[in-house]
């Protein structure tokens, strides 16, 4: 993909602002701009290695988030912030899908042959992978690789003051580090709890979707990490497809638990820019069941306000009549 | 045995005296820290407190809810008390006490325009220093005013307080100096005409955001704020205006409260579940303080109106009061940030009631569903 020229157009078209199926960045003002860019994170075949948190830290050069052991399997990272912009989750249930025993001997196996196939087996060859419907075992577990969502209707964009936050010609979500005053607006607006403060740094940090090196033509750090391309990144229309094919092979193969997640651009946030295939409820991984973005009820809420403010008006006027007689 | 573990000591040399891996197997295994998975076993240690850094944690918390490791789904606001209640109290007492000592200014009650103006612009000012303070780089704070975001209730507000304080300022300074008296009237006029947008829009600002007990009470926080503020400045009134002027004081302190109780009441209870908050830990504590000082107040304020240090010190509650109600509330929203519970399970109950918030879940659980938008984009 080579750089684009785009050029900001003076009014935002507003239909569809705060809500449904809509061209975010087309809305942000940009008239001519690349398809949108996105993630897809089949987390059915995640295998939890963590390159996705150390090629994000590395290219990134984030700081160091914490040398804490938590004792939460396999997750010491706990949760995205401003220090990590990926982050590994590891669920461990008796919850048997499939055998993590692949129930064939190695002996036979000519590695040197195998080699020219490259770093990985692809799922489709794999004797097993997280996914395979077998017997019941006593332990399933599941490894999901969160990020940033960049919704299409984005809360922390939304409600931040400086316009610091905003959205880039691939429909992405941005912090202009050289703008934010941290006044922690974005922080709890986001429905997801992505972007946080970074202490001793005062400003909010969160994923870019390695905006500079989409403005080159480079897949995100993540994704050229990915030894299993669990995290798959291209433009957001290819990606929904690629999903739409990869749940129906997976139901095609009994696995019945799989389902997408933040695909349906008809949402509570519109769709996400990022978005994912589990094995299990959202919330087992720490994501909210329906997330919705805060402005949806921002006009109800001014309303509200407006409402109070006159109320207020009206007691202080009736306090003055009243108050001749007190 | 003694002399096993001499000879084990012997073979693995000087260098290795902790390990406990002997070719027979582990010394002093303890099975019950094996690590169980999957399995509740009651609530995180800590209790309800921070529990970020905790130990092991359960993966299932409560029956009727899944979370990941009992970890928030949000993230907890950055923002900090005193700054942040103290700049929503304050803000509430402004914008009210305009609307105050522009009514005193209009019946000639001297010394209760006079404390109410100079009142409403100190509060506005030290309003606008709390949050200025708690921003994480303050010197950045004009960038509040680079752009105006009709969907950033902050950048509203901003711009709101920018307006507001030198009005608010003049008429304060008009009042006290007695100079300038036509354009004091005008700054008068405008300070009460910005004061109630002053005093209520914080209360968008809170309620725009994913914290559960903020954002689900926007219906009425809006109420609660103005009621609140209501109170403080009719507190105000009183407490610095003798008993000859303070009859309006004591009716806006009156009807503020009566609105604070009944809406904070009835959000409380349209919230069920999520409204806990606001009666538990330290967000409850806050505004069951809160309550009490200002029934005392208000019904304090009434039966000793003829009295001077009987209003002084029921104003002085009511003040005490309205803050302790933003207390509260920032504190409870905090305490719902907290826990998933109150994320976790109000979407949950949407769902399974197969009423997703715009009406379509975000989770696709059928192939079929999948096909449906792309080829609808085709056509």
């Amino acid at each position: 993909m080579a750089p684009v020229d785009v050029t900001i157009g003076r009014r935002p078209d507003l239909t569809g602002a705060l809500l449904g199926d809509t061209d975010p960045a087309a809305q942000g003002g940009w008239t001519d701009h690349p398809p949108r860019m996105g993630f897809f994170t089949d987390t059915s075949v995640c295998i939890g290695c963590k390159a996705c948190e150390v090629a994000c830290k590395e290219w990134n050069a984030i700081p160091e988030d914490g040398l804490v052991f938590t004792g939460m399997s396999m997750d010491n990272t706990q949760g995205l912030g401003a220090d990590t912009w990926r982050h590994v989750a590891f669920v461990e249930q008796r919850k048997p899908l499939a055998v993590q025993d692949p129930g064939v001997l190695h002996e036979g196996v000519d590695v040197l042959a195998l080699a020219p196939q490259g770093s990985g087996t692809s799922p489709d060859e794999a004797g097993t992978t997280p996914t395979t419907p077998g017997d019941p075992g006593d332990l399933r577990w599941l490894m999901a690789s969160d990020v940033c969502k960049h919704c299409t209707h984005a809360a922390c964009l939304d409600v931040c003051p400086t316009g610091s936050l905003f959205r880039t010609e691939f429909g992405t979500v941005v912090v202009q580090e050289d703008i934010c005053n941290g006044c922690g607006y974005c922080i709890p607006a986001c429905p997801y709890g992505v972007i946080d403060q970074r202490k001793d740094d005062g400003r909010a940090w969160k994923c870019t979707l390695c905006y500079d090196r989409l403005t080159v033509g480079q897949e995100p750090a993540c994704a050229k990490n990915c030894p299993t391309d669990s995290i798959q990144f291209g433009p957001l229309d290819e990606l929904r497809e690629r999903a739409g094919a990869r749940l129906a092979s997976l139901h095609d193969g009994g696995v019945t638990d799989a389902r997408l997640y933040g695909r349906d651009p008809h949402d509570g946030v519109g769709g996400d820019g990022a978005f994912f295939l589990l094995l299990d409820e959202p919330e087992v991984y720490g994501l909210p069941p329906d997330p919705v973005v805060t402005t949806r009820d921002l006009p109800a809420m001014w309303r509200r306000v407006g409402a109070a403010a006159a109320t207020l008006v009206g007691a202080a006027v009736a306090a003055f009549v009243a108050g001749r007689r007190i | 045995m003694p002399t096993d573990d001499a000879v084990e000591r012997e073979r693995q040399g000087a260098g290795t005296p902790g390990t406990d891996v002997t070719k027979d197997g582990l010394r002093g295994v303890r099975p019950d820290r094996e690590a169980v998975t999957g399995v509740t076993t009651g609530r995180p240690r800590g209790g309800r407190g921070r529990r970020r850094r905790g130990g092991e944690t359960p993966q299932v918390p409560d029956a009727t809810f899944t979370s990941y490791y009992a970890e928030p789904v949000i993230n907890k606001p950055v923002w900090e008390a005193p700054d942040i209640p103290g700049y929503l109290f304050l803000g509430g007492l402004a914008g009210a006490a305009s609307l105050l000592g522009a009514g005193a200014q209009r019946t000639g009650r001297r010394r209760l325009e006079r404390s109410s103006k100079v009142g409403a612009v100190a509060a506005g000012f030290l309003s606008l220093v709390g949050l200025v303070h708690d921003l994480g780089r303050p010197q950045r704070f004009l960038n509040m005013l680079r752009v105006f975001k009709v969907t950033s209730p902050m950048s509203v507000g901003s711009w709101l307080l920018a307006g507001y304080i030198p009005v608010a300022g003049a008429a304060a300074a008009s009042a006290v100096t007695g100079r300038a008296p036509r354009a004091g009237a005008a700054a008068t006029v405008a300070a009460a005409t910005l004061g109630p947008a002053v005093a209520s829009y914080t209360a968008a600002l809170i309620s725009d955001t994913a914290v559960p007990a903020w954002h689900d009470g926007y219906r009425e926080m809006p109420f609660v704020f103005v009621g609140s503020g209501a109170t403080a400045a009719g507190g105000l009134g009183l407490l610095t205006a003798p008993v000859a002027e303070t009859g309006p004081a004591r009716a806006l302190a009156l009807a503020g409260t009566a609105l604070e109780l009944a809406t904070f009441e009835r959000m409380e209870r349209r919230l069920g579940m999520v409204g806990e908050v606001y009666s538990q830990g330290r967000g409850g504590a806050y505004v069951r303080a809160g309550t009490l000082l200002s029934v005392a107040g208000v019904v304090g304020a009434v039966l000793g109106r003829r009295s001077r240090v009987a209003s002084a010190v029921c104003g002085a509650a009511m003040l005490a009061a309205s803050a302790a109600t933003r207390w509260g509330v920032f504190h409870a929203g905090m305490q719902s940030a907290d826990d998933p519970k109150y994320t976790v399970v109000p979407q949950r109950q949407r769902l399974e009631q197969g009423e997703p918030a715009t009406g379509t879940s975000t989770t696709t659980r059928t192939p079929a569903a999948t096909t449906a938008p792309s080829e609808a984009a085709e056509a």
